[in-house]
């Protein structure tokens, strides 16, 4: 077996055991079926759940992907010490936080809409594929920080940071910018601005398997208006693999030439 | 055989390593020492690869490290902090680290495992085990593989007294059957029992390499303690 298969299992198996992933896979499930019992639908299931996403899925691969690096920064020197290429390590690392963030998150929901039956299938992978895309962003962007930080505390403060301003102050700047420059058309501005936020993207890709204009929001709306559905499903998905690729190629980079 | 030439590291702006030039035998137990921030565990974590140089050559066995990890085979590394996976056991770790090497099977590791009494901790996760257990694992793998190297950071701190001076025992055994031994280490008890060769670093610089007897006779001392503050009294002068 390749090296990296094997630290990758190893990790896998690791990273399974932790009690955060079982609490993380749970918390889904429960919100879920709440959400069900509560009396949502298919569809407005859906939408809660999208919305919980956007939250849950960017705050816990952050904060506990930059944990985990930190933790696990003397083992890795130890793997780097093994006849094992840099490479071989990270990738181990990387797949090995988000295979299990993302198995956690598929199957918390998963459970609860096999049993109530799934009336949205396209919506319902939209979404999912949507939290899968945010899980590798944050957890790639949780690595970049642990291994561009080495003092811990810097590294957990700059990841809240970072989650902080893509859920909260980006959508306020956003705002401003409407406030302000209302009288100008806005169109280009507004869909660049959400090109450029994982989470808009990620609602964007939801959004517009639904024929609700006016549950997608500001930015939403003119992203189907100026793209329509197909292409602007394929822009977000697009954008949302640049914004996967990114920050992997460039933890990569600090990896390989990183002094531990 | 372990060759350094003309080794420069910084970080930031702070030199770390100033033109380091050292010869590591075969067969020799050499101790580097220095105080704090000396540079010493900068210097074998760039033996290691661990550390990327800035400047300047290393040999492992006429191997230049910049060229490839294969030469990791041939070293066994402890180091100064035993840190592994939380969720894993002692049992996991030692698998995972001969499944990446391509070995199923050495004989070594129960003996290690019996000689630092590990066998009851074997199954239990890293995380409820002590700082000094930890310590031992990694002693366990810096040595299972019976490499032709052994680089140890600070090997018997947070070890108990027994298993201190097993590993020294150990340590002993291994360069007499050839090997070469590289310890970082401030207990000057310990250089004077194992040393062959003392290199001392201060400020990322070597100040003085020599033999300990020899260090011994040219400061006219008879502990070594004294003898290294001669020299570097004299070095300052």
């Amino acid at each position: 077996m390749n090296n990296f298969l094997k630290i990758l299992h190893f990790e896998l198996i690791n990273v399974l055991k932790s009690k955060w992933i079982i609490f993380y896979g749970l918390s889904f499930f429960f919100i879920t079926e709440a959400i069900f019992r509560l009396g949502g639908s298919g569809s407005k299931a859906i939408v809660s759940l999208l919305n919980l996403s956007l939250i849950l899925i960017p705050i816990i691969s952050i904060i506990f992907g930059t944990i985990y690096v930190y933790n696990s920064r003397e083992f890795i020197e130890l793997l780097l010490t093994q006849p094992i290429k840099r490479s071989q390590v990270y990738f181990g690392l990387y797949l090995g936080l988000t295979f299990p963030l993302s198995i956690s998150y598929l199957i918390g929901i998963m459970i609860p809409f096999l049993i109530h039956g799934i009336a949205e299938p396209i919506v319902l992978t939209s979404l999912l594929l949507s939290g899968i895309f945010n899980t590798f962003i944050f957890t790639g962007i949780a690595i970049v920080i642990a291994l561009k930080f080495d003092d811990k505390s810097i590294g957990i403060g700059v990841a809240l940071l970072f989650w902080f301003f893509f859920s909260i102050i980006y959508d306020g700047l956003v705002m401003m910018l409407i406030w302000q420059f209302g009288d100008y058309p806005l169109e280009i501005p507004l869909i660049l601005s959400s090109i450029l936020n994982p989470l808009d993207l990620g609602r964007v890709m939801v959004m517009l398997k639904f024929d609700l204009a006016a549950l997608m929001g500001y930015t939403g709306a003119i992203f189907e208006k100026f793209f329509g559905e197909t292409i602007g499903i394929v822009i977000s998905l697009i954008m949302m693999s640049i914004w996967v690729i990114f920050p992997f190629f460039y933890g990569l980079k600090i990896f390989k030439t990183k002094n531990f | 055989m372990i060759e350094v030439k003309n080794l420069f590291k910084s970080f930031g702006k702070n030199l770390v390593l100033n033109n380091i030039n050292i010869k590591i035998d075969q067969s020799k137990i050499t101790i580097i020492a220095g105080p704090n921030s000396s540079g010493k565990t900068t210097l074998i974590k760039s033996i290691l690869g661990l550390v990327n140089i800035d400047k300047g050559d290393i040999f492992v066995n006429e191997e230049n490290n910049r060229n490839s990890t294969i030469y990791r085979e041939k070293i066994g590394y402890m180091p100064q902090i035993g840190r592994y996976p939380d969720n894993q056991s002692i049992r996991d770790v030692l698998d995972m680290i001969k499944d990446l090497r391509g070995i199923k099977q050495i004989d070594k590791e129960d003996e290690l495992i019996s000689i630092f009494g590990l066998e009851e901790h074997i199954t239990k996760k890293m995380s409820t085990l002590s700082g000094g257990t930890r310590q031992k694992v990694s002693a366990v793998l810096a040595l299972m593989f019976e490499p032709d190297i052994l680089i140890l950071d600070e090997p018997t701190t947070g070890l108990d007294p027994v298993s201190a001076s097993k590993i020294k025992e150990i340590i002993i055994e291994e360069k007499n059957k050839g090997k070469t031994v590289i310890i970082i280490s401030h207990i000057m008890s310990e250089v004077e029992e194992l040393a062959d060769k003392l290199i001392f670093l201060l400020d990322g610089e070597i100040k003085f390499q020599n033999t300990v007897i020899k260090i011994l006779e040219q400061t006219n001392e008879k502990s070594l303690e004294k003898a290294i503050a001669k020299l570097i009294s004299l070095n300052k002068l």
